[in-house]
């Protein structure tokens, strides 16, 4: 990376991080409503332990998957949101007028993503361990899961970018987060993708990437390191980010017609 | 066109078009020349195609046809050069509500590669031009329109440019915020800054602009100093209201030996353009008293841009009497002159 381009990437990436900063209203509920809704299902669905075939005895430690997921689906509001906002100013516009790059643009804009994703994975590990949630693969475990956290809110993000360079509108980017949250909840979401016995629920899941992301998740939790697990996690989060910024950047080519 | 050196060059248009999918001309093959270190005011009403034009002036919307250049760069084949040459501060001032003054200084110099040595000395002093030096670390979401609009002003200045574009900079500020502006874009163009400013502010364009284009439908329909526009449409006019209704006719007849009678006025007098200029005034309210008609109102018009405008396009600028004073330029009004 030249030095014009890693100025411009940090610069860009320091006011990301600072909006994220001084909006609470894009962290507080990030935080709390994935946390609200794991107290909800660990204690509503607890009895599915004793399932044949459960993989853990504690449904805490199985749900606590969910929040990391539910966290980077906010990123897709939180990040479309932002550019959308910079769009519908004319702030975009402004650094349209720079010799700001278009890679540099889209890269600097996931800053606060990755913030946002760090702070939320830090947070819910450490509610869900008090709570009495267990983690298999120790403290490394704890890394590799702030990570995949990272990178799967960073995935996230380039698809609220899309959206928001798609539509330039802030609310048309808000109307999708029910539409990215279905994906969620047709997911191995509340039970391993095995013991999922309806049929057409079970092969909407099984085709839907969120279950492998969630079974990466778990298998540090609940299973200690699972390569094969964790590499299709990995892969599955790096692939959705590529599309997601390949197709930013084609929205961002339109968008932008400068000459 | 010319090949002028970037240095000396300023901006040059022939026949630029744009065209919108399903829509009008918003841009209809316009002509127009701005020479390096002066002010060129574009004046027209909402919808004219000033900031159309001047979207594609500053490279971020690409003609339907024609050409440009600007700083002596292509805007369509070297828009990389105009950007470097070029501050804008367009229709909206597009700040972050979350940032502060002094971090979007800090944004703007290093995204145009300031060296870093050199950002916080040129924010220091671009806040201080504009009078934001002790509202720097507040943040803009605070700042009143006046206040925006001047941050506006420095971000365009951050990279020190020589052709400063300027969209509507003064719509919605108040008188002391607008003349504080205007006092600013006229230092530029005393250090050698090309100004291409639009406006619907008759007072703006005459008080700023070396020259005028006015442009109506997309098409330059007259161009000029203010003093030549003015000129074009001729000489003043002397608008009397009598006291008494009854008293048209005779009034009329009083002020036929002064010149050709024009429409007749929103306020029910009589409006004769002075063939001998604005010298004649005092014979008017001699003709007047001799007359023996008591006179309600007296008021000369020097020839405006309004004027202007409404001679070329037959319909008065929007926004005429929005002007800062809130009366019509070049006016003098007498009340109540006249004999009884």
């Amino acid at each position: 990376m030249s030095g014009g381009l890693r100025t411009q990437v940090g610069q860009l990436a320091r006011r990301s991080v600072l909006r994220t900063m001084r909006q609470p209203g894009q962290i507080v509920p990030a935080l709390i409503f994935p946390l609200f809704l794991l107290a909800v299902n660990s204690g509503g669905l607890k009895d599915a332990t004793s399932l044949p075939g459960f993989p853990t005895d504690s449904y805490l430690t199985f749900a606590l998957a969910v929040p990391f997921m539910q966290g980077a689906l906010f990123s897709v509001m939180n990040s479309g949101t932002d550019l959308a906002r910079d769009i519908e100013t004319g702030f975009l516009n402004r650094l349209a007028l720079t010799p700001l790059g278009g890679a540099a643009l889209l890269s600097g804009l996931l800053a606060g993503a990755i913030v946002l994703g760090v702070v939320q994975a830090a947070t819910y590990l450490a509610v869900g361990l008090i709570a009495g949630a267990e983690l298999a693969a120790g403290a490394g475990g704890a890394l590799v899961i702030v990570a995949l956290a990272v990178t799967t809110t960073v995935a996230f993000g380039t698809l609220g970018l899309f959206a928001a360079l798609r539509t330039g509108n802030g609310e048309a980017v808000q109307s999708l987060f029910p539409v990215f949250f279905v994906f969620l909840f047709i997911s191995s979401m509340a039970l391993p993708l095995d013991l999922i016995q309806t049929q057409w629920f079970h092969d909407v899941a099984g085709a839907n990437p969120v279950s492998y992301l969630l079974q990466a998740y778990r298998s540090l939790l609940i299973e200690g390191w699972n390569l094969g697990e964790l590499a299709l996690g990995f892969a599955i989060a790096v692939t959705i980010g590529a599309l997601g910024m390949w197709a930013a950047a084609g929205a961002l080519k339109t968008r932008l017609v400068r000459t | 066109m010319t090949n002028e050196s970037p240095e000396r060059a300023g901006i040059e248009v022939e026949g630029l078009v744009r065209e919108f999918k399903n829509g009008p001309r918003a841009v209809d093959g316009i002509d127009l020349r701005v020479q390096p270190g002066e002010i060129y005011g574009f004046l027209g009403p909402n919808g004219a195609g000033k900031s159309t034009t001047v979207l594609m002036l500053t490279t971020l919307l690409p003609p339907t046809a024609g050409t440009a250049r600007v700083a002596g760069f292509d805007i369509v084949r070297e828009g990389g050069d105009v950007r470097g040459a070029i501050g804008a501060a367009l229709q909206e001032a597009a700040l972050d509500p979350l940032l502060s003054g002094r971090e979007h200084m800090r944004l703007q110099t290093a995204l145009h590669g300031l060296p870093k040595a050199e950002r916080t000395a040129r924010s220091d002093e671009l806040l201080g031009r504009v009078g934001l030096s002790e509202a720097a670390d507040r943040r803009v979401g605070g700042y009143s329109g006046g206040m925006k609009r001047r941050l506006d002003l420095a971000l365009a200045l951050a990279h020190r440019p020589r052709i400063l574009f300027l969209d509507e900079p003064t719509t919605g500020l108040d008188i002391q915020s607008r003349t504080a502006l205007w006092d600013e874009v006229a230092g530029l163009a005393k250090e050698g800054v090309t100004v291409f400013l639009t406006t619907q502010y008759l007072e703006e364009a005459d008080a700023l602009a070396d020259r005028v284009g006015i442009i109506d439908h997309g098409s330059i329909v007259a161009e000029g100093t203010p003093a030549e526009l003015k000129a074009e449409i001729g000489r003043p006019t002397v608008e009397a209201v009598p006291r008494e209704a009854g008293d048209q006719e005779r009034m009329a007849e009083a002020l036929r030996p002064f010149g050709e009678r024009c429409d007749p006025t929103r306020r029910g007098g009589i409006s004769v353009r002075l063939e001998g200029g604005e010298s004649q005034l005092a014979d008017v309210v001699r003709a007047l008293d001799a007359a023996r008609i008591a006179v309600e109102q007296l008021q000369l018009h020097a020839p405006s841009l309004d004027d202007v405008f409404l001679a070329k396009t037959g319909r008065s600028l929007e926004g005429a009497g929005d002007g800062p004073a809130g009366e019509e330029p070049g006016s003098e009004e007498m009340e109540a002159v006249g004999a009884s």
